[in-house]
């Protein structure tokens, strides 16, 4: 049976991870890559890095990232943050990523999806959409969330797969940060549009806010980034606590 | 022991040589018939499509070269796909050196791709000594292996297909070894003391 997904997500600028950890089993709290040994032992499904610089120049510092990462786990990993073109996505993959998520370059020209998944398979395509409640829907943004595409994210979800995108990885803007719990409706909305696994990110706060978004929505999929980082949830114990509720995840 | 891993177009080459490394396995990542003809072991990695899989090995004539090899392989995802007949993806034909055909996966309520830790069952293979029936492993595909009589191992995602096959000295996984933590590790560890 298909396992439910935890995933950490670690924020990477320059880099090193940022946001800070609660680990003090840590030699240097900053190496992405010794972060992510670590959530390879407490057996994280997967795990997503966010470079938050993404600028040209600092693109080399990522990849080499990349091959420190892959060489350290035995688990896979997706790379996202300013990624526009086949060429990135290539460098990526090559340096041993197994997913890229994109975000703004596919609201900008949603062929880049097409052409990735041509190159390179579907399967490593993830769609980033980050989408905030306007009126009766919700609209997809862009930048980091700074900037309305001005398109609707339910049907951007599914132009994004139907191009392509072999995964959704979706963070509700409105739910991040508070700890509330995840966005259950524009989760179940968005995956009943599409075909394909979707991610859900923002708002974990608690044990109780995973066992809602996977017995209420079947998510495929959770991410989440703070509580984990500041041990607040720890994955084995989350893990064993979803188990006893009858949530099919990998011990 | 030598390991060759062929280096072709696929995106996961580099996480499989990673993984060889953990276990301090020699390894070469390459494309040249020679090497690949007397290494010991040899390692058919694979994500990506399989028309333009197959394209590019034809291209550099490594589909022969494959084909006639004699030592263990190990085919992994699309790089046991190719080793069947055809693929339903994109009407391609494969290299033919088992019997079976691709199909693309589907039904009703099943998500494509097939993504995440699911399941291995009726283990009949020295590849899986010390694995536990019903150990998780790493998948990600949207074609699959039908059960035939090379079939080492079953899983379950609306239909249940070939996890792994075997046939001689090819065996062939579904699943990503090199990304399925220790007990992963412990199959690609078989492999090398087959």
């Amino acid at each position: 049976m298909l396992a439910k997904r935890i995933i950490p997500c670690l924020d990477v600028k320059d880099g090193r991870t940022v946001k800070g950890t609660r680990f003090k089993d840590l030699r240097d709290a900053g190496d992405p890559a010794e972060l992510a040994r670590i959530y390879c032992e407490q057996k994280a499904d997967e795990l997503v890095f966010l470079d938050i610089t993404a600028t040209n120049e600092k693109r080399r510092v990522l990849v080499d990232l990349v091959s420190k990462v892959a060489a350290a786990i035995d688990i896979p990993f997706t790379v996202g943050g300013g990624i526009n073109s086949v060429d990135d996505i290539g460098l990526l993959l090559g340096a041993g990523a197994d997913k890229v998520s994109i975000n703004s370059a596919a609201l900008d020209d949603p062929k880049v999806l097409a052409d990735a998944a041509k190159c390179f398979g579907s399967q490593c395509v993830v769609l980033a959409i980050d989408a905030k409640r306007s009126g009766n829907g919700w609209h997809a943004y862009k930048n980091g969330g700074r900037t309305s595409a001005g398109v609707d994210a339910i049907e951007w979800a599914s132009m994004g797969t139907s191009f392509g995108a072999g995964e959704i990885l979706l963070t509700s803007i409105d739910a991040d940060g508070a700890k509330k719990g995840f966005d259950l409706e524009l989760y179940r909305s968005v995956a009943s549009a599409v075909s394909v696994p979707v991610i859900a990110s923002g708002g974990a706060g608690t044990k109780d806010h995973f066992l809602e978004i996977f017995q209420e929505c079947d998510a495929d999929a959770a991410l989440a980034a703070t509580v984990f980082h500041f041990k607040e949830i720890e994955v084995p114990a989350l893990k064993q606590w979803l188990n006893a509720r009858g949530v099919a995840v990998r011990m | 022991m030598r390991t060759a891993i062929v280096k072709y177009n696929s995106g996961n080459v580099r996480s499989v040589k990673y993984a060889f490394d953990r276990l301090g396995a020699e390894t070469v990542l390459t494309d040249d018939p020679e090497i690949l003809r007397t290494a010991d072991r040899v390692v058919f990695p694979g994500v990506g499509e399989a028309s333009t899989a197959m394209a590019y090995l034809r291209e550099r004539k490594l589909d022969s070269v494959i084909k006639a090899l004699r030592q263990p392989v190990l085919a992994i995802c699309l790089g046991m796909q190719i080793l069947g007949r055809t693929s339903e993806e994109s009407n391609t034909a494969c290299l033919d050196i088992l019997p079976f055909a691709v199909r693309r996966l589907g039904g009703r309520g099943i998500k494509v791709p097939h993504m995440g830790w699911n399941t291995i069952h009726d283990l009949a293979s020295p590849i899986f000594k010390g694995i536990a029936d019903s150990e998780h492993m790493y998948f990600v595909h949207s074609y699959y292996v039908d059960l035939c009589s090379a079939t080492i191992a079953k899983t379950g995602h609306g239909q249940t297909f070939s996890s792994a096959v075997c046939h001689a000295n090819f065996y062939g996984v579904q699943f990503h070894p090199e990304r399925s933590g220790p007990a992963g590790a412990r199959i690609l560890e078989n492999f090398l003391n087959l």
